[in-house]
């Protein structure tokens, strides 16, 4: 027998118990190695895995509070919340999102824009089964297509959210404003615990400035949820705490009625509470529809809204800077016999023009050969343009500044008008700012009669009007109202105006009713046959601020060179109730187109005329009945 | 021959012959192996129930599978282990003919074939086969040469073993050529492989681990490894099983949350909760101290296999015995080792506690051999 086929069976036998051995060890050592492991796992670390485990299953969903509504001042709902409901996909049940997408197409019209903003949306960050809207605001037609085909599409659902619709759309667009989906910039500034659960913010108007107040306080709601993000029960219920709803001062009545009238126009209208300093009305024309921005608008709407020559977007109430021309003539008065350089009785020979130091330059008249011999009644009543060129070149500027300041001009003193533009009040100081050039007499002449540098808004003509109607006493215009179980906050109010003698107020408003009720004032064929008094000032402002360069076609630029046509007033004049200030762009003339404008809406305020006259009564068929 | 032989070996051959067989002798059956058999897969009836969202659907039909496996266990237990070793090669040849059979004909899903499925039988995994048929194998080739083996005959064994390992790999089946592997391996060393070949084959491993990362493992094989060695960073992708299963065992605690209340298998975030991933359903609901009683009941069902085969007659007998107790901790350790974030992911299912049928199978016909070779035992040795 070689070595080569000796078995040695105890050799084998010991070698294996050896091994076996050996091997045995080795299993103990890996099971110690496991115990260890396990030990590390549910020992050591077992407050982090437990953590991990709750957070896995109990999860904080948030209930995003009801947005508050917004009233008018005769509780007319102006922004409410209705449901929509929205397709949505979770794309970690949905097994091949390309077909699924194009098999809705079949069912639902999807427009390519819908589904690349689906798919930007996917991208984003979010927890797994977390669902993603497709289409928003579905039709009943489209959710009941889509019920029919449910069962073809696992992962696809119909959800339900409060999104907000404008009853009145276009006729409060520019005051409410609108509210949209949160972007990305919104998310870094809002409260991210807050808006937890919230999809929209106020992007402009009231709908931002209310913000906090209509949002409300997000609720919470503890939920154990399997992984597949199915809610299997309550465990904790925090309730959202709902928006608060606010009442505005505004009157949907006569926002419509204003509207109406200014149909056609490209024009604006503030028209304020003279008590209160309540904003009643705020009309920017041409408007548009804020329901499309709330779900997001498509591009070609926003396009054909963007590029409008009209620009509807643009809220002309208080962003629209115009020469405020004859209109800013009683506070040029005021700040005149204020400053003692005038009085009632000083009179100006006005021959159609006027020259400094009685050479030099023509400033002219609107009136070819002037009004002759013109006191400060007549100058406001006639509208005389050399009286005031008088006035303010012997007074000079800084008086004039320093009162067209404190009726508000150059500045924002409403509470609540987001975007309000604060317009140019020339002065010196101004002046050399600006233009880095000094204030020459003639800059003086062009203020007083409200040209040259000086723009002023819709909204700083009205409220000038209503602290001028309120002889002095300052009302910060507001749209703020009521805000439902909460004070008010406050609102500063500017100082009162003093004058050195009261009755200049007086006087100042007899001149302004015989602008609408003299034989010669300017606007009396809009205050004849009314059964109260109007204290009023047309404006004519010359058009500087088209760009040359601007391609419109020929008929436009003819229309858009025209004179703007402006108006302030109050009424009714014994105990003023409104002031309102109109200004339509190319308008033509102040007493032919603005006057008449106001006074449909003094009309409608004073008489409570809010419904559109069916038909101009012929006065001679009326007689002939009766008769 | 020694007489010590026969002195080391009488008083076993005198139970056998001497008294009255007992029962379980008659049967074939040891009993202390039998009873932590019946416990272990009791204990794994008990926590799937748990783990399959209480349905004892699963529950009766994984019962019926574990019974056909236990049937298996005993009509192999009765043959002697001499006709395993008769047949070994036979079996062999026929298994690396069918994986052949599997890479042309097989079927299969996820881009792996694996299954064969043959007019008249059930579909079968013939790698699972090779689980057992290749020690064995191993183990009868090296059992006729004198041991320690010598260079020569490592070398025919590693090739024994290499040929199932590369015709599996190329299923790609990574996780089972490595248990293959791993098992042919462990009757080396049973065999007494020198310390000095150990070593250089644990050096081969090491220079083959990149040569296999560069031009044998698959992009998912790979993310496997990758998503082991940081399952944080794709957490809601690759890395969510793990991240899962060790928050499933960490929640668990000493003691754990009580059976059918553990959160992570119930809600669902635990994936392959009833078959892979058992153990941490275990472990969320009956602690480390559940996981401990389960490692013992493994550890002594290995202890009694290794006693079984340190206690056989023949070195073939205590290579296959010896392989087969070894082997079954292999896939304990490699599946709670995988589960608790030791081990990279493979499906190797926790044996006799994981839902499904074949690897039962293949572990208790193993247990059956055992059997098999406690209980046939001969007066005299050769």
């Amino acid at each position: 027998m070689t070595s080569r086929h000796f078995k040695d069976h105890i050799r084998e036998h010991r070698i294996f118990i050896n091994r076996a051995l050996i091997a045995f060890a080795f299993v103990l050592f890996l099971s110690g190695c496991l115990v260890a492991r396990f030990y590390y796992l549910q020992v050591i670390q077992h407050d982090t895995y437990a953590t991990l485990s709750d957070r896995n299953r109990v999860q904080l969903l948030s209930l995003p509070p009801p947005r508050g509504l917004i009233f008018d001042r005769n509780g007319e709902l102006l922004a409410d919340n209705r449901p929509s409901f929205s397709l949505t996909l979770v794309r970690e049940r949905v097994p091949d999102m390309a077909a699924t997408l194009e098999q809705l197409q079949g069912i639902l019209d999807l427009t390519d824009e819908e589904v690349d903003r689906f798919y930007k949306r996917l991208q984003q960050r979010r927890r797994p089964y977390q669902p993603v809207a497709l289409k928003l605001r579905l039709s009943e037609e489209e959710i009941a297509r889509f019920s029919i085909n449910r069962h073809r599409f696992p992962g696809v659902e119909v959800e339900a959210e409060a999104i907000r619709f404008y009853p009145m759309a276009n006729t409060m667009a520019h005051v409410l404003g609108y509210v949209g989906r949160i972007n990305e910039a919104e998310l870094k500034v809002l409260d991210p615990v807050n808006y937890s659960g919230t999809n929209y913010t106020g992007k402009l108007g009231i709908e931002k400035v209310y913000e906090e107040v209509l949002h409300g306080k997000v609720g919470y709601q503890k939920v154990e949820t399997n992984a597949r993000g199915r809610v299997l029960r309550v465990l904790e219920r925090i309730p959202p705490e709902a928006g608060r709803n606010i009442s505005l001062h505004i009157d949907s009545r006569l926002q419509k009625v204003t509207e109406r009238v200014l149909e056609g126009y490209r024009a604006a209208v503030v028209a304020i509470d003279v008590k209160t300093g309540g904003i009643l009305a705020m009309v920017s024309t041409p408007s548009y529809d804020p329901n499309l921005f709330v779900t997001g608008i498509d591009q070609a709407s926003y396009e054909a809204l963007r590029d409008s020559p009209d620009i509807p977007l643009y809220n002309r109430a208080i962003r629209g800077r115009y020469p405020p021309a004859s209109t800013i003539k009683p506070f040029v008065a005021l700040a005149g016999l204020n400053a003692d350089k005038t009085s009632w009785q000083h009179k100006v020979w006005d021959p159609g023009y006027y020259q400094i130091g009685g050479q030099g330059r023509r400033y002219r008249d609107w009136k070819r050969w002037g009004h002759g011999w013109v006191d400060l009644h007549h100058s406001i009543v006639q509208s005389c343009d050399v009286y005031f060129y008088d006035l303010a070149y012997r007074m000079g500027p800084d008086p004039m500044a320093e009162m067209l300041d404190k009726f508000g001009f150059g500045k924002v003193v409403a509470h609540d008008a987001l975007g309000a533009r604060v317009g140019i009040l020339p002065s010196r100081e101004w002046k050399q700012g600006a233009l880095r050039q000094p204030w020459y007499p003639g800059d003086s002449l062009n203020t007083s009669i409200g040209q040259g540098y000086m723009l002023s808004t819709p909204l700083q003509l009205a409220t000038a009007t209503a602290v001028l109607a309120n002889r002095g006493k300052w009302v910060t215009p507001r749209f703020i109202k009521e805000i439902e179980g909460q004070e008010l906050p406050p609102i500063e109010t500017p100082p009162d105006i003093v004058l050195e003698n009261p009755q200049d107020w007086d006087r100042m408003f007899m001149a302004m009713r015989d602008v609408m009720h003299s034989s010669q004032g300017t606007g009396r064929a809009s205050g004849r046959g009314a059964s109260y008094e109007i204290a009023g000032k047309t404006g004519t402002a010359q058009v500087i601020g088209i760009a040359q360069n601007e391609e419109w076609d020929a008929s436009q630029v003819e229309e858009r060179h025209q004179d703007h046509a402006l108006f302030i007033g109050f009424a009714p004049m014994e105990d003023p109730q409104i002031a309102l200030a109109v200004v339509v762009e190319n308008g033509i003339g102040g007493s032919t187109t603005a006057a008449p404008i106001a006074r449909k809406i003094f009309d409608a305020h004073l008489l409570e005329q809010y419904e559109e006259p069916a038909e101009e009564p012929d006065p001679k068929q009326a007689v002939t009945r009766v008769n | 021959m020694k007489s010590s032989d026969f002195v080391r070996q009488l008083p076993e051959a005198g139970r056998h012959l001497g008294r009255p067989q007992s029962l379980s002798a008659r049967l074939h059956i040891d009993v202390p192996l039998l009873v932590l058999l019946l416990i272990l897969a009791g204990s794994g009836l008990f926590i799937l129930y748990s783990a399959s969202g209480a349905s004892l659907d699963d529950v009766f039909k994984q019962a019926g599978r574990i019974g056909v496996a236990f049937v298996i266990m005993f009509a192999l237990a009765q043959l002697d282990p001499a006709t395993y070793r008769r047949w070994s090669l036979w079996i062999y040849l026929a298994g690396i003919g069918a994986l052949i059979a599997v890479l042309v004909v097989g079927v299969g899903a996820k881009g792996a074939q694996r299954w064969l499925q043959l007019p008249g039988l059930p579909r079968f995994q013939p790698s699972e086969f090779m689980k057992l048929a290749v020690p064995m194998t191993v183990a009868w080739y090296l059992a006729s040469r004198t041991l320690p083996p010598r260079l020569k005959h490592i070398a025919i064994a590693m090739g024994i073993l290499g040929l199932p390992v590369l015709l599996v790999i190329e299923q790609p089946d990574l996780g089972t050529a490595i248990l293959i592997a791993a098992s042919g391996l462990v009757v080396l060393f049973m065999a007494g492989l020198s310390w000095k070949w150990i070593g250089g084959l644990a050096g081969l491993i090491a220079v083959g681990a990149p040569i296999m990362w560069f031009f044998v493992m698959l992009p998912y094989q790979k993310q496997r490894v990758l998503t082991f060695l940081n399952p944080e960073e794709d957490p809601l992708g690759s890395g969510w099983n793990i991240i899962q299963s060790k928050t499933a065992i960490g929640s668990g605690g000493l003691s754990g949350k009580g059976w059918l209340s553990g959160t992570q298998s119930h809600l669902d975030f635990l994936p392959e909760s009833h078959t892979d991933f058992i153990i941490a359903v275990l472990a969320e609901e009956f602690g480390l101290l559940g996981v401990c009683l389960l490692l013992l009941l493994y550890v002594l069902i290995v202890a009694r296999g290794l006693y079984i085969a340190s206690q056989a007659q023949d070195t073939y007998s205590r290579l296959a015995a010896g392989c087969i107790a070894i082997t079954f901790f292999v896939y304990v350790f490699v599946n709670i080792g995988m589960v608790s974030g030791l081990l990279p992911v493979v499906g190797v299912p926790l044996p006799l506690i994981s839902y499904g049928g074949t690897s039962a199978l293949t572990l208790m016909a193993g247990f059956g051999i055992l059997m098999s070779i406690h209980t046939h035992k001969k007066m005299l040795t050769r």
